[in-house]
């Protein structure tokens, strides 16, 4: 479980967040959703550990993020940021191999290269191992970047859009994979979502963040109503059902 | 692997290019002993500036996430220059000046470390994101640094100016021999730690975020890099004077040559490549052209070419 304690985060005089108390179930899926500029993104990065923490604290399973070794924290999560520009002109095999260095530290072993090759098959990416990541398309590189986050064989995934410029059938084959490493492998994900519907479809847990604040979470059920939804994006949102799980309807 | 390959080859040519360095039209009987220690000394001195200069650019070039610049262009060397200039200056009379050289050089090599850390370290360690305005930045502070010198140099003894403008131009045939033994062990100070740096350089070049990631502590490998950038930079400074453009050069054969961006290949390779230039290029111009103070002078033209080209095809990652 990740326990999230008053936490503040200012930047210069704007206030980006404002006292957060969470808690985020563990091996679960767990969707951040919010209007641009609610403040997701930071919340995100400041519990990676990306930006140092100005007010409150955050705990990953009860390890203090503060005062835990970074290189024990990269064994336990592995955090993929909103925009990845890898400046080394790398292969597409050697950066998802990066996904292994907290475990090896420079002396990768067999199943370091067992683990590459699952999470580049994982990803669809088999064919385009020895090309260049800047020889591929957006949408590959996003998978890359996915395939080396997965390689961390952490028990935290956290993820930053990670439909970002995916089509519908990678997207979907994402969010399938995502469940199953949450329901098969007992990890857990916390993922920020843009479009909605994903977090519909697939999350367990829904956090909905506006201005820097938290304003609804739970299941999708309680968190994804017709409400809840067009006070969060100050538009009119018509929400149904399909199979179950909500469907909104923000398009029409 | 074909890396290894690679180095084995360079590894090669530099022991050929080392050995006709010292053997070429050696003179029999007397002066044989003197002409091989003489040209000893001097090798030595080009090694270092070779070695030196091309760990520092690899080294830089990972820390700001980009392929055209170089600590030099960034004015790391004038820093070096000004800072010594300044301690001239301040401990002069204390009785600085009349210290042993190597003693001197130690001081100041300790001084520019701390402060290049410092300075470049805040305007790297968050990670560069606007390379234009980095480069901008760099240039301006290079310059500064080379008119503060100027200045600082005029003010205090305007006959010792000419001295000041003379150090201000490169050569690599007047190398200060006993300045030999201390940038000896700091240059091997510098690449051990650059090599021991290696794997986590490799992920230093992911950039901040991935690297945090994976659990680096960025700031300080940051820091650390840039400290060990400063040391190599001050002893090649201090032994040919300011060279901008050569690191750039060796840096782009070394990336054409090696076929992984690992560090393990890219140091030792840029290290080779940069020592082989520098001795085959002053075996042409002294022995052959018979013009000594040439070299240089061709260095810089031909890296500040590559370094348009670079900006031209926009090629600047
Ligand atoms: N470097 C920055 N300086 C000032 N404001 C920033 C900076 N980065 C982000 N912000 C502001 O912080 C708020 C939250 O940003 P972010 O967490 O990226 O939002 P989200 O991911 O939810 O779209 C936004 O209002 C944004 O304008
Ligand atoms: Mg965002």
């Amino acid at each position: 479980m990740i326990r999230i304690s008053d936490l503040s985060y200012r930047i210069g005089k704007a206030t980006i967040l404002r006292d957060i108390s969470t808690e985020l179930p563990k091996g679960a899926l767990t969707a951040l959703i919010g209007p641009n500029g609610a403040g997701k993104s930071t919340l995100l990065r400041l519990i990676g550990r990306l930006e140092p923490l100005q007010t409150g604290s955050v705990s990953l399973d009860g390890a203090d993020l503060a005062s835990t070794r970074t290189e024990d924290l990269a064994l336990r999560m592995a955090v993929l940021g909103q925009q990845t520009a890898i400046a080394s002109r790398l292969r597409l095999r050697e950066l998802v191999g990066f996904g292994r260095w907290p475990h090896h530290r420079g002396r990768p072993c067999a199943k370091d290269s067992a683990i590459v090759d699952e999470a580049l098959a994982g990803f669809a990416l088999g064919d385009l191992a020895d090309r260049f990541i800047d020889e591929i398309s957006g949408g590959q590189a996003q998978r890359a970047y996915l395939a080396m986050t997965v390689a961390q064989d952490t028990d935290w995934l956290l993820l930053d859009e990670p439909l970002n410029n995916l089509d519908m059938a990678h997207a979907r084959a994402l969010m399938c994979r995502l469940a199953e490493l949450v329901r098969g492998s007992g990890k857990s994900v916390v993922t920020v979502i843009h479009e909605v519907n994903y977090a519909a479809a697939w999350a367990d847990h829904v956090v909905a963040m506006k201005d820097g604040r938290i304003v609804a979470q739970g299941t999708p059920h309680e968190v994804l109503t017709s409400e809840t939804l067009s006070m969060l994006y100050d538009t009119p949102v018509t929400v149904g059902t399909h199979q179950d799980r909500p469907l909104i309807l923000h398009h029409v | 692997m074909a890396d290894r390959r690679v180095m084995l080859c360079l590894a090669a040519v530099l022991g050929l290019v080392v050995a006709f360095w010292m053997l070429q039209g050696l003179p029999s009987g007397q002066a044989r002993a003197f002409v091989l220690k003489l040209r000893a000394e001097r090798l030595l001195g080009l090694l270092l500036v070779g070695i030196s200069t091309g760990i520092a650019t690899i080294l830089f070039q990972t820390v700001a996430a980009n392929r055209v610049l170089t600590p030099q262009i960034m004015g790391f060397d004038s820093l070096y220059m000004l800072m010594q200039t300044i301690m001239v200056a301040t401990f002069g009379i204390a009785g600085f000046s009349a210290l042993p050289t190597g003693v001197k050089f130690l001081g100041e090599v300790g001084v520019m470390v701390l402060l290049a850390s410092i300075l470049f370290g805040t305007l790297l360690g968050k990670g560069v994101r606007d390379i234009p305005r980095t480069i901008l930045t760099g240039v301006i502070l290079g310059v500064l640094f080379r008119s503060l010198n100027a200045f600082v140099g005029r003010v205090l003894d305007p006959n010792e100016y000419a001295v000041v403008q003379q150090a201000s131009f490169a050569s690599f045939s007047k190398i200060d021999a006993s300045l030999l033994p201390v940038a000896l062990a700091l240059t091997a100070g510098g690449v051990v730690a650059a090599l021991c740096l290696s794997s986590r350089l490799d992920v230093l070049g992911l950039g901040r975020d991935p690297a945090i990631s994976l659990g680096l502590r960025h700031q300080r490998e940051v820091l650390a890099s840039l400290a060990i950038v400063a040391l190599l930079v001050s002893v090649s400074t201090a032994l040919v004077g300011p060279i901008t453009f050569f690191g750039l050069i060796v840096a782009g054969l070394t990336h054409g040559l090696t076929r992984s961006p690992r560090h393990a290949a890219l140091l030792p390779v840029s290290a080779m490549i940069a020592a082989v230039t520098l001795i085959l290029g002053q075996l042409v111009f002294e022995r052959v052209l018979g013009q000594a103070a040439f070299l240089s002078v061709v260095i810089e033209f031909a890296g500040g070419l590559f370094f348009l080209f670079l900006l031209i095809r926009g090629r600047i990652r």
